[in-house]
């Protein structure tokens, strides 16, 4: 949010101290404002040009704009710093794969069913692609909405409407203007058609210009016109020229409050080889875009793609926990094995994708570590034998196993002697690294 | 009525520092080629406000011991000459263009072959013989066996001015002493930690050590394992350097390669894991994507070792630096 002081709301205030927002002074009331403990409108004399002032000024430098409706909708924007280490990343990439209208019926479909199987579980967490982006190749209007049709009925992911042609959107529109489409875009040729088919049809309307310029004068008529879900969308040509562009971008409209780009950005990625189209993926992940069209469809490529922005846009503040308690992984017997580890996120379903790889039922025992790594734990005295007997019996698991193991992770295999004093357990010192467990649990761990 | 664009290109008051590798004939060593890194005067590949004098520098992994657990889509490259280190930098040069050679002493890991000083500093000079480019030569990280081994390879190395490592909070005095003696460059190593980086520098240049000389290592993370904290770690160590911090001012490397190739998007085959895709693009991939990011937080020199993710992270260094852009 922009932070205006306490003196520049003052300003707009009538300054005649008369008590009815019950505060003393315009003053004392002002910094209340400010410091956001009252509304604005608490001042029943403000005018209503004061108002309209501070609440321009008092909006969010970035506008946050959904696209795709009902539970599929997506947030692009909202952002607000520059660096995720100065508070985090809001609202995730979205991640659209393109479809040229010119692809032969069968393909389509195919196509479509590829790109709704791009989604993975990586340490607990669903990530997929989030979008189809639709592409106008073919000067046949009515092919661009069958084709959008298609895509709309086979697919649940957002749609984003790429062509300038104000009736072949119009057409793709009709048949699917429910699911809040992204129209992609406005040029400085057709924005006032485009403009008048957002209004019409309430869908957020992307704006195409080669220049920072351009793209301040665009948002301002276009926004005259009665449209304010925008997303930018600069031209670049190549990706030294597309990090610079979205960088200076990002900084005009969260240093400089500018809002003519107070708007998420969007980069359509014009690279073709995989690996090649993957580092310009991963770079607008990173550096600022709300949304990106690429061409890839591969599980291989979007992968890492996925995990990027997965990594980049977790919260820096938060420790990256599981709940300690008991886990189960398959359907333990009596006979199964119970582990020992973490309860920091990547740790604990690193191993819990290795004992299920193992496929060996088990027991995994996680203990409160504060969400650090089994080393760092260590290091920092949160994983020690009492830590782990007091979580181990607490869990009560040691009943619902007929023999009396524990297993501990290979680099903690020094406290073994500790634990074996306090619990009055066998202890087992487990692999170093989780990817030795199935090998572990299938050749060594005997009940 | 055009709006006029508020201007926000940054000035910063201080630049990365420039680090040389490598010596040639004239200067005391026998390189034909030398890598400069460093000198960034802006965030990476921010020309708009300021310069890049130096590109990135790829390095490829070449080992003094054949690897046993690198996967069939990484060892295929590399069986026809692993079991000889120099026929393996010499293809890693002629080949596939590395700009310099990264020589991991593994096989003086006391959990490998336990090799002696000696047999090290052997290798080191056989590396030398056979390719021209400068060395990066990366010890065990076992403390005891590094300063046991190092004497010998520092001074096998003399006047190459290679680039040395690890030192860390830990254990520096040796290898630092070592460095300074034999004109070499030193990796100052340090837990994903911005003030521990600091402190590393701060006891190497207590030694007497020039600042301008060490290259910070943050330690790397593969995609996946933690990239996220790395990257936020050098993001705000190349903020602090350009802000005017002496002690962060230094390039930094990337440990690439033996991180990623530990992790199973890398290792896994698609029998395995057949939701994943093909393992002979997904393990150079997700390597080039780790060193993807590293790129933009601030890496000048990237340890690889897919030919293919070299391939493709030299492609993109060449677009970041705006190749083609007038």
């Amino acid at each position: 949010m922009a932070k205006l002081t306490g003196i520049e709301i003052y300003k707009h205030l009538p300054k005649t101290n008369c008590g009815d927002c019950n505060f003393p002074t315009c003053m004392a009331f002002a910094m209340q404002v400010a410091a956001k403990k009252v509304g604005l409108e608490q001042c029943p004399h403000v005018s209503a040009e004061a108002k309209a002032a501070l609440s321009e000024a008092q909006a969010p430098p970035m506008r946050t704009v959904t696209i795709g409706a009902g539970d599929r909708a997506l947030k692009l924007g909202g952002e607000t710093v520059l660096f995720r280490h100065e508070e985090k990343f809001h609202h995730p990439t979205v991640i659209a794969i393109r479809v040229r209208d010119d692809l032969p019926e069968g393909e389509l479909t195919q196509r479509v069913e590829k790109i709704n199987q791009l989604q993975f579980v990586r340490v607990g967490q669903l990530i997929g692609v989030n979008a189809i982006a639709v592409e106008q190749t073919t000067s046949d209007v009515n092919r661009f909405a069958q084709v959008v049709k298609v895509a709309a009925e086979k697919s649940p992911l957002a749609l984003v409407l790429s062509s300038t042609e104000p009736q072949a959107l119009k057409a793709a529109l009709e048949v699917c203007a429910e699911r809040r489409p992204l129209l992609c875009a406005a040029t400085k040729e057709n924005f006032t058609e485009l403009a008048a088919l957002a209004k019409e049809f309430k869908c957020p309307l992307a704006v195409r210009a080669a220049t920072l310029e351009g793209l301040a004068d665009l948002t301002q008529q276009i926004k005259s016109l009665g449209v304010e879900d925008l997303v930018l969308q600069p031209e670049i040509s190549g990706l030294a020229d597309g990090l610079a562009k979205l960088t200076q971008l990002r900084r005009l409209a969260l240093e400089k409050n500018f809002r003519a780009v107070g708007y998420p950005v969007m980069v359509s990625i014009p690279e073709s080889d995989p690996f090649l189209e993957t580092a310009y993926a991963v770079t607008f992940v990173c550096k600022y875009a709300g949304l990106i069209i690429l061409d890839g469809a591969e599980r291989w490529q979007l992968l890492p793609i996925l995990t990027v922005r997965q990594n980049i846009f977790t919260d820096p503040q938060v420790p990256n926990a599981v709940e300690a308690k008991l886990y189960k992984v398959g359907e333990p017997t009596p006979q199964s094995p119970v582990l020992v580890t973490t309860n920091f996120a990547l740790t604990y379903f690193t191993v819990e994708g290795e004992v299920e790889n193992s496929r060996v039922p088990a027991y995994i025992a996680v203990v409160d570590t504060g969400g650090l790594g089994v080393l760092n734990a260590y290091a920092d005295d949160k994983l020690t034998a009492e830590a782990i007997v007091k979580a181990v019996k607490s869990y009560g698991v040691m009943d619902l196993v007929a023999h009396k193991k524990l297993v501990i992770p290979g680099l903690v295999a020094v406290l073994k002697g500790e634990i074996e004093d306090l619990g009055g357990w066998e202890v087992l010192v487990g692999p170093e690294e989780a990817a030795g467990i199935p090998a572990y649990l299938k050749n060594e761990w005997k009940a | 009525m055009p709006l006029a664009i508020p201007d926000v290109k940054k000035t910063w008051t201080n630049a990365i520092n420039t680090v040389t590798l490598g010596a040639t004939k004239d200067e005391g060593g026998t390189r034909t080629k030398k890598v400069t890194v460093g000198g960034a005067t802006a965030l990476p590949f921010h020309h708009f406000e300021g310069k890049m004098p130096y590109p990135p520098a790829i390095a490829m992994e070449v080992w003094d011991v054949a690897p046993q657990d690198w996967p069939e889509v990484l060892a295929e490259h590399f069986r026809d000459v692993w079991h000889d280190p120099g026929l393996w930098a010499k293809k890693c040069v002629e080949q596939y263009g590395a700009d310099l050679i990264c020589l991991r002493l593994a096989g003086c890991d006391p959990v490998r072959q336990n090799r002696g000083p000696q047999e090290a500093a052997q290798a080191v000079k056989h590396v030398l013989e056979s390719v021209g480019v400068p060395l990066i030569i990366w010890g065990t990280g076992n403390d005891d066996k590094d300063n046991e081994i190092f004497p010998a390879v520092a001074e096998a190395a003399s006047g190459e001015n290679c680039l040395l490592g690890t030192i860390t909070e830990d254990n520096y005095k040796t290898l630092v002493a070592l460095c300074t003696a034999y004109k070499h460059k030193v990796i100052a190593e340090s837990p994903c930690d911005v003030n521990i980086a600091k402190q590393v520098n701060i006891l190497a240049t207590d030694m007497g050590f020039k600042p301008e000389d060490i290259v910070i290592y943050p330690t790397s993370a593969a995609l996946g394992y933690g990239l996220e904290y790395v990257y936020s770690v050098m993001e705000r160590a190349r903020l602090a350097a350009l802000r005017g911090d002496k002690m962060l001012s230094q390039p930094m490397i990337c440990d690439i390669g033996i991180e990623v190739w530990g992790v199973k998007e890398a290792k896994a085959s698609e029998q395995e894991l057949p939701e994943w895709g093909a393992q002979r693009e997904r393990g150079p991939l997700w390597e080039a994507t780790t060193a993807y990011v590293y790129l933009l937080a601030g890496a000048d020199i990237l340890v690889l070792r897919h030919p293919q993710a070299v391939a493709s992270v030299r492609q993109a260094i060449k677009q970041l630096m705006g190749d083609g852009l007038t």
